[in-house]
Formats: structure tokens, sequence, C-alpha cells
């Protein structure tokens, strides 16, 4: 039983079967993902009822929340494959950490901005200084960050290795970032902004949230399986086998 | 093993006492971005009383960051962060020993000099000893906490830049606990809660930064 865990446990740490068995992975789960976003907000844009105290721009909850549930979920990716790959020495943890990196940080964008757009109807202003923003603000600074240390890097391993590093350092911060800023909001300023738990969600607009944020997460999936398998091929460019996959590909 | 810290520490405070320009440049720094402050955003006394704590906060920590470029620099550059390494000394005593050496020669200054600038920014003079408290344990905090960014970037030609942007998100829980206790002070409200969780922070930097910054150092020596 062991062994054979072992064994697939090596199997699939290894760049080339890796490579290969990902193949139809992310086409399937990228038009999967497609086709759930696309219902979700066709559903969620058009069908659900209007929401009795924000009207109708509480819609942009489609998007918003998603994104903001993946951009956390990101980091966590990124910090756990970093430790497997610090631990147990596997490039493809590293591989896959470092293509986290971008769509974490694309989410984070898009969790700030459609909040922003969210926060001009319901608050009356583009930006608070409120705890969750202020956190999911310093939560972009922390991929901001990972992405300038690899790109730094002049070796690509020690890059690897470096943003591994400072990805758990950062895990670890993460919830005395949020306890400390939840801290400092509320002293400075009385919770004022309420509005979105006035009352538990109606199952209208539930069902196409959950449906998008599982859109989401399938899409966050096909998009880092794409980008890792082509650091893969950028890596490991210099093996046969990855010289003949890019020349297949060229010859396409 | 005391004879070593001792020695290292002794060789630390030299090195910083032959480079003193190093020494004085982050506290013109500091003096300079303080009163920016008054020039920038308003010469009345009543409101920079009220930004007093968080002003000077700042600029003591952008001064500190300042410096943390160098802490693995030199030593990197000559060679002799590498024999560090491989001594039989562990290595994560010796980069204690330089991290505390920095503090001494920056933070401390910093700390120092605070009472003089508080009063230009007319901070209640009631609240001066915990901001020079809270402000020591935050500059060595960031001097901990730094010492993992600098050891992460010490092989960069560009380093100083990515070591700001390495280490200020981390330390956004220390700004918050550090200047709410100075501010809830001169407010006349409860402030050893924070003073509290500021120590243990600090006491959290103390126990686990030796360690990261030493694999960060094994990674990027390396390089």
């Amino acid at each position: 039983m062991w062994q054979a865990f072992v064994r697939w446990f090596h199997k699939w740490s290894s760049p080339k079967w890796f490579y290969e068995m990902s193949r139809p992975w992310s086409f399937w789960l990228g038009w999967l993902a497609l086709i759930c976003i696309a219902t979700a907000l066709v559903w969620g844009l058009a069908f659900s009822p209007v929401e009795r105290l924000q009207g109708n721009s509480y819609r942009i909850i489609f998007l918003h929340v998603p994104s903001a549930f993946l951009s956390q979920a990101i980091y966590m990716t990124i910090a756990v494959a970093g430790a497997i790959g610090l631990v147990w020495r596997i490039k493809l943890a590293f591989y896959a950490a470092k293509q986290c990196i971008p769509i974490g940080m694309s989410m984070a964008i898009l969790a700030l901005a459609t909040g922003a757009i969210w926060g001009k109807p319901t608050w009356g202003a583009w930006w608070v200084w409120d705890a969750r923003l202020t956190s999911m603000l310093i939560l972009l600074l922390l991929y901001l960050g990972l992405w300038a240390l690899h790109n730094a890097m002049e070796r690509a391993e020690s890059g690897d290795r470096a943003a591994a590093i400072l990805a758990l350092v950062g895990v670890v911060n993460i919830p005395i970032i949020k306890f400390s800023v939840n801290w400092w909001n509320t002293l400075h300023q009385p919770a004022t902004l309420k509005v979105t738990e006035a009352a538990p969600m109606h199952m209208s607009m539930l069902i196409p949230l959950l449906l998008s944020i599982f859109g989401f997460y399938l899409a966050f999936l096909a998009w880092m399986l794409m980008r890792t398998r082509l650091e893969i091929l950028d890596r490991e460019k210099k093996a046969r086998w990855a010289q003949q996959e890019i020349r297949n590909l060229e010859a396409q | 093993m005391n004879v070593v810290l001792r020695q290292m520490l002794a060789r630390e405070l030299t090195l910083a006492n032959r480079r003193r320009s190093d020494l004085a440049n982050p506290l013109f720094f500091f003096l300079i971005v303080v009163s920016l402050f008054p020039i920038g955003v308003t010469p009345d006394l009543q409101k920079l009383s009220e930004m007093a704590a968080g002003v000077l906060w700042v600029a003591a920590l952008l001064a500190a960051l300042l410096s943390l470029d160098l802490l693995f620099r030199h030593d990197f550059e000559d060679g002799s962060l590498e024999q560090m390494l491989l001594s039989s000394v562990p290595a994560q005593l010796l980069v204690l020993c330089k991290t505390l050496s920095h503090w001494l020669v920056t933070g401390l200054p910093l700390t120092l000099m605070s009472p003089v600038l508080s009063v230009m920014l007319a901070l209640p003079v009631s609240a001066i000893p915990l901001l020079m408290l809270t402000l020591a344990i935050g500059t060595l905090t960031l001097s901990l906490l730094g010492g993992i960014g600098a050891a992460l970037t010490v092989g960069l030609r560009k380093g100083g830049l990515l070591l700001t942007i390495l280490i200020m998100p981390l330390f956004v829980p220390v700004i918050i606990f550090g200047t709410s206790a100075v501010q809830s002070f001169a407010n006349g409200m409860p402030w050893t809660a924070q003073l509290a969780l500021l120590g243990a922070f600090g006491a959290g930097a103390f126990a686990v930064s030796p360690w990261l910054t030493v694999a960060a150092l094994r990674v990027t020596v390396g390089d």
C-alpha cells in the first residue's frame, strides 16, 4: 500500500510524466470552467432577483467573491507547494508554485477592482481603509514581492527556493496581519459597513454564486496546468523529450 | 561560544565605526522625512500632534530600511559571509549577532533621536518615553525581519528596492501596534495591550528569523 503510494507520488512528481498526463486535463477543465462561469454569470446577471437594499449593483458579487476567495486560496497553494519543493526537493512543485503567482496576483487585482466598483454605489467611495480592503491590498503586495523576487534571481532554481522561503514567511504572517488590521480598523472607526450582512442570501442568488466560485476554481486549475506545462517545457528544455515536444509544437 | 559572540559583535561594531557615513545617513534621512511632513501637509501644531506618532514611526522605519540593504552586502562581496556559513559556529548565532549590531548602530540611534523630532511635531511630552520604547522594539523587529529580506536579496544588484517590497507588507502589524499604542496613550486610552502585542511580535521574530535568514543565505550565497 505504502510502496504503491510512494511510487505513485514519485511518478507524478516527474516533470515529463506530469507533462504527458496533464495534456487533456487543462483542455477539459478549461471548457468546464467556461461553462460554469458563463451559466453563473447569465443566471446571476439576468435572472437573479434585484437586491432589496442595493438594487442591481450587488450583481458584481458573482465576480467579486470568487476572485477574493481564489486570491487567498492561491497564496496557500503557493506556500504548500513551496514547502513541498523545499522539503522533498520536487522541481515540479516549484514550477507550479511559480506559475500560481501571476494567477493569484490577477485574482487579487480583480477582487480589489470589483470591490472598488461595488463600493462606489454602496458606500459612496471607491476606496475606504476598511480592514478587509487593507488586508487584500497587503496580499497583493505579497504577490508582487514574490514575483519580483523570482524575476530578480539569475538562476531560476535559486528564485524557486528564495520565493518559497518568502511565501512561507508570508503565510505565517497572514493571520497576524489580518488580526492586526482588524484591530486597527475597529480602534479608529466603528463598523458601519455591514450592508452585505443584512440578511442571509436567497437561494436564487446563492446558487449562481456557488456555481461561479466552482467555475473560478476550475478556471484556476486549468490556467495553472497550462502555465505549469509551459514552465516545464521552458525549464526542461535541455532534455531530449522536451526538445522533441517543442519541435512538435512549432510544427503545428 | 561567548567568546565568539563577543568577537563577532566587536567586529561588527568596529566595521560600523569605520564607515561613519553609513551610520549618519539613516539619521539625516529620518530628520529630513520628518521635517517634510509639516512642509507638505500642514504647519498647524494641533494637526501635527495628531499625526506625530505615525509620522515618526514611518520615518524611522524607512530610515532603518534604507540601511538594511547593507546588512550582508559588504560581507557577501568580500567573501566573509561564505566563511561564516561554513564555520563550525552555528550560522544562526553569527547572523543574530549581525542583526543585533545592525540595531545597535541604526535602530538605537534613531530611537534616541526621536524625542527631538517628536517635540518638533508637538507630540505630548508625556508620550515620549512610550514612543521611544515602541520604537526600540519596532526597529529591533525590523532588523530581525529585515535580515530575512536582506538575505534573500543579497546577491542582487538592485536589492534595496526589492528589499522594501518584500519586507514592508510583513511589517504592517508592527506599525499598527506601535503607532496605536502611542496614539492611545496620548488620547488617554488603554495602551498596554498594543505594547504587549508589539513585544510578542518582536519576540516571535527574534525566535524565528535567524533560522529563516540562514536558510535564505544558503540559497542566495550559493547562487
